[in-house]
């Protein structure tokens, strides 16, 4: 085959269909519904499978790009979904969720000319394969002796799981919610990430043998060193998120009708508040609901709440949409659905009706100045820009600060902010504890913790003297089962060293 | 750990001290070894049921248990005092959440429970006894019906003192006049605690106020997960927001604003009612006509979502301060 380059391979990225905005902006389906067959064999023509591809030290979690996309163009899926599942246990979901944009897609060199590889796009769609394929990459693993914990299911925790449990160790993770999946679960709505997607990847969690303790709050149940000291873990992996939501500090944030998107987002996606009296969980959102900040929470939340039958949602931002931390299609979406955006718009105090209720905020207009600690310009408000703006729910999605139980309950070092302080290999001030994620670097990306998930493992099993290994098991495409004594002769990473 | 929740967490016993206040024994060794005085759990009934803080009242190492003291006031409690029973399991009981009490070196204490406010101020008055302290114990009803717990409380106290509202049994009186005694007997008292409803707990707290006796009281603000990510259960302490979840539930009982904490009480007083009412019509349709829940007494009129550790109910008129309701 003659070698691709950027005039042979199809010019224009694949279409991903999605639901009619209006349409969409009524129910809880997923807006975007994914590549068919012809689309991904289509787009997959377009990688230049470049030897030293940009994009795989790009991705958090270090996926072979080119080579799943080479297996696609060939209909290897199997294949394909084999090389994604060696570095992500959970392509289904980051396919929906990581910023693309700023990471593998961003490095692409087809984007200097053309726009890049949908390389979130093919993720996406060799997931949804395996998932309705019940694919699943089961290593074979020999059990080392070594107990492992856990706290907190989101995706750092089940990324470090995933791998401790496929070196041979006995994983347990405890979650404080009744459901498992942190954020996935209670923060990223069904219209942008199904519960079944997370369901199902989460299963291939259970069938490596890990377990998932619900309702465990760790740190008040028992404390970090009892798993150490009493509950005979080995070694202990944190990644409880950031977590705890900001306010601004303006008056009337307690007036009813304000609350923080972690609230909303909760009530709706974890509780299923969307569904009141069937559910038990009340929400109460009023006809004109203001969101303020502009990252992907706040994206979710506006979208939800104009699902929920909001007459009208105002997404109020300080700086402007080039400012916005969002993903870029979140915020397309979002336009494209009638959330009305007022960029360059602070508010400085929440209005109460008379009753205890907040019927809107006063706000400042404001312009962009030199760039601050963020290298992102500053917003500077304009002297005697005040005005009213008018709203009865009012949600609040400017970041999140640490959570402090862990903080209130065991030793560990904290930095000034209340994070978990953890050196270069995420090892934590105490023997054998590691911990990665929002928790250790404040709110990010799912993609990030699930990449700090990975490498607090490799840090883990290199304190636990676990052999490591860059190769996962490959299941034999033959069909023959070429097994001595139960053990794939072809298969390179199973465990051989046990606990001493 | 075990994975002997897998299921719930089974309910070991079930007392009921009144046609709405009633105990649930729930079996959780962890948590039985865990819970300290001033904490408390949330609970979920099912998978369609929302996350309702309360306030530990007891726990016992030895038998593994954890006791909830709980007041069928709206929706959610109702149907846990209709379908909870010996053998069946809650969905989820997660804690033991919040900072438990600092009993530092206090040597006397006024331990001041309101009507359900009794059961979760039991531990601490237990605590404060174990720790050498003087203990003068009030609790307050607001008919003689509703006592429970006079003789547990009572064991654990040095001086004890029973009000109610309408003189059926002790002083007739709110708490405060309990107080009150207590303060013009003893001079030396360190500290008070106040558990009960927000307008008890305030009046509490303002006679308290003049004698600049440090007084502590737990809060019960309207709650999601309780684990500080949700925010919802933030109060006004002095100058600062605190999240009664993570940096509570007790407070400096001088520096809170109740009026704050009683109107985000009423965040969801229409939906509560609403679900009560779609509940109340659904029972109806499905059970005899004798046992319909309604009857049993009036709808509940006060916040019962995520509701407070202690006073599931005290809001609908089963506790009354004799001052008017709310805000």
């Amino acid at each position: 085959m003659a070698k691709k380059t950027i005039r042979t391979i199809p010019q224009d990225r694949t279409l991903m269909p999605v639901q009619d905005p209006a349409e969409r902006a009524r129910n809880f389906a997923e807006v975007a519904l994914g590549y068919e067959l012809d689309a991904a064999l289509n787009e997959s023509e377009r990688c230049l499978l470049c030897p030293e591809a940009n994009c795989v030290p790009a991705c958090p979690v270090a996926i072979d790009i080119p080579g799943f996309i080479e297996k696609i163009s060939k209909r290897d899926f199997r294949g394909a979904y084999d090389v994604v599942a060696d570095a992500n246990l959970l392509p289904a979901i980051c396919g929906r969720v990581c910023p693309q944009e700023d990471q593998c897609e961003g490095v692409c060199p087809v984007g200097d000319t053309l726009e890049p590889v949908a390389i979130g796009r093919l993720e996406r769609w060799i997931g949804d394969m395996a998932i309705a394929e019940g694919w699943a990459n089961l290593p074979y693993t020999e059990p080392n002796g070594f107990k492992v914990g856990v706290v907190g299911s989101g995706p750092a925790g089940m990324a470090c799981a995933a791998d401790m449990a496929k070196a041979g160790c006995d994983v347990t993770i405890y979650e404080a919610l009744h459901r498992p999946g942190g954020v996935l679960r209670y923060g990223i709505p069904d219209f942008r990430l199904p519960n079944e997607v997370i369901d199902a990847e989460y299963a291939n969690l259970t069938r490596l043998g890990v377990k998932i303790e619900c309702s465990t709050l760790v740190g008040r149940l028992f404390t970090i060193e009892q798993m150490i000291d009493e509950m005979g873990y080995d070694a202990v992996f944190i990644g409880t998120g950031a977590g705890s939501p900001q306010f601004m500090g303006i008056p009337g944030e307690n007036l009813i009708g304000v609350l923080s998107a972690n609230e909303f987002l909760t009530r709706c996606n974890l509780m299923h508040a969307g569904e009141f009296p069937n559910y038990d969980t009340p929400l109460h959102l009023g006809g004109r609901v203001a969101i303020i900040g502009a990252g992907n929470t706040a994206m979710d939340a506006m979208r939800v709440a104009l699902r929920l039958g909001a007459d009208k949602v105002h997404c109020v931002y300080r700086r402007t949409r080039a400012e916005s931390p969002a993903r870029v299609e979140e915020i397309d979406h979002a336009e494209e659905e009638g959330i009305e955006f007022h960029w360059l718009t602070a508010p400085v105090e929440i209005l109460d009706d008379g009753e205890g209720n907040a019927r809107g905020m006063r706000c400042l207009a404001m312009e962009l100045g030199e760039p601050d600690a963020s290298g992102r310009p500053r917003p500077v408000p304009i002297e005697g820009s005040e005005f009213e703006f008018e709203a009865d729910t009012i949600i609040y999605a400017i970041g999140t600060n640490a959570n402090p139980i862990l903080g209130q309950t065991s030793d560990l070092k904290l930095n000034e902010w209340g994070y978990i302080e953890a050196d270069d290999t995420l090892a934590t001030s105490m023997a054998g504890v590691f911990a990665g994620g929002d928790i250790v670097t404040g709110a990010a990306t799912v993609i990030l913790a699930m990449g700090a998930g990975r490498k607090a493992a490799r840090s883990m099993k290199a304190y636990l003297g676990i052999r490591d290994s860059e190769t996962v098991y490959r299941p034999a495409q033959s069909g023959s089962d070429g097994k001595i004594f139960g053990i794939d002769a072809e298969e390179r990473n199973f465990t051989r060293i046990r606990a001493a | 750990m075990d994975n002997r929740h897998e299921a719930g967490f089974e309910i070991v016993a079930r007392e009921d001290f009144s046609d709405v206040t009633f105990l649930l024994e729930i079996d959780h060794p962890l948590m039985a070894k865990a819970a300290r005085p001033g904490q408390f759990v949330i609970t979920i009934l099912h998978d369609h049921g929302e996350r309702i803080p309360l306030t530990i009242a007891d726990f016992d190492r030895e038998r593994g248990t954890v006791t909830l003291v709980i007041q069928a006031a709206g929706k959610s409690t109702r149907e846990m005092q209709q379908t909870c029973r010996v053998g069946t399991r809650l969905l989820s009981v997660t804690g033991p959440m919040g900072e438990p009490t600092d009993l530092g070196d206090v040597r006397k204490v006024v331990l001041v429970g309101g009507g359900l406010g009794v059961a979760p101020v039991f531990p601490q008055a237990r605590a404060y006894k174990e720790n050498g302290a003087y203990v003068i114990g009030i609790i307050g009803f607001r008919t003689k019906e509703l006592v429970f717990w006079e003789d547990k409380f009572k064991a654990c106290c040095d001086e004890f003192i029973i009000c109610s509202d309408d003189g059926s049994v002790g002083i007739k009186g709110l708490v405060t006049e309990g107080i009150k005694r207590a303060i013009r007997k003893h001079g030396d008292i360190d500290r008070l605690v106040a558990i009960g409803p927000p307008i008890m707990m305030k009046a509490a707290a303002e006679t308290t106020r003049p004698h600049g006796i440090e007084t502590v009281v737990s809060l019960n603000p309207i709650m999601v997960d309780g684990t500080g990510m949700c925010g919802g259960c933030r109060v006004k302490i002095g100058d600062g927001i605190k999240f009664a979840c993570v940096d509570g539930p007790e407070f400096d009982g001088h520096e809170v604003d109740f009026d704050d904490l009683m109107n985000r009480l009423q965040r969801y007083k229409a939906d509560e009612k609403l679900a009560f009412e779609k509940w109340s019509e659904d029972c109806r349709q499905q059970l005899p006509e004798d046992s319909d829940p309604a009857a049993a007494g009036p709808a509940a009129s006060g916040p019962e979502r995520q509701q407070p550790q202690v006073d599931a109910g005290m809001f609908d008129g089963t506790y009354r301060m004799g001052m008017p309701k709310g805000k």
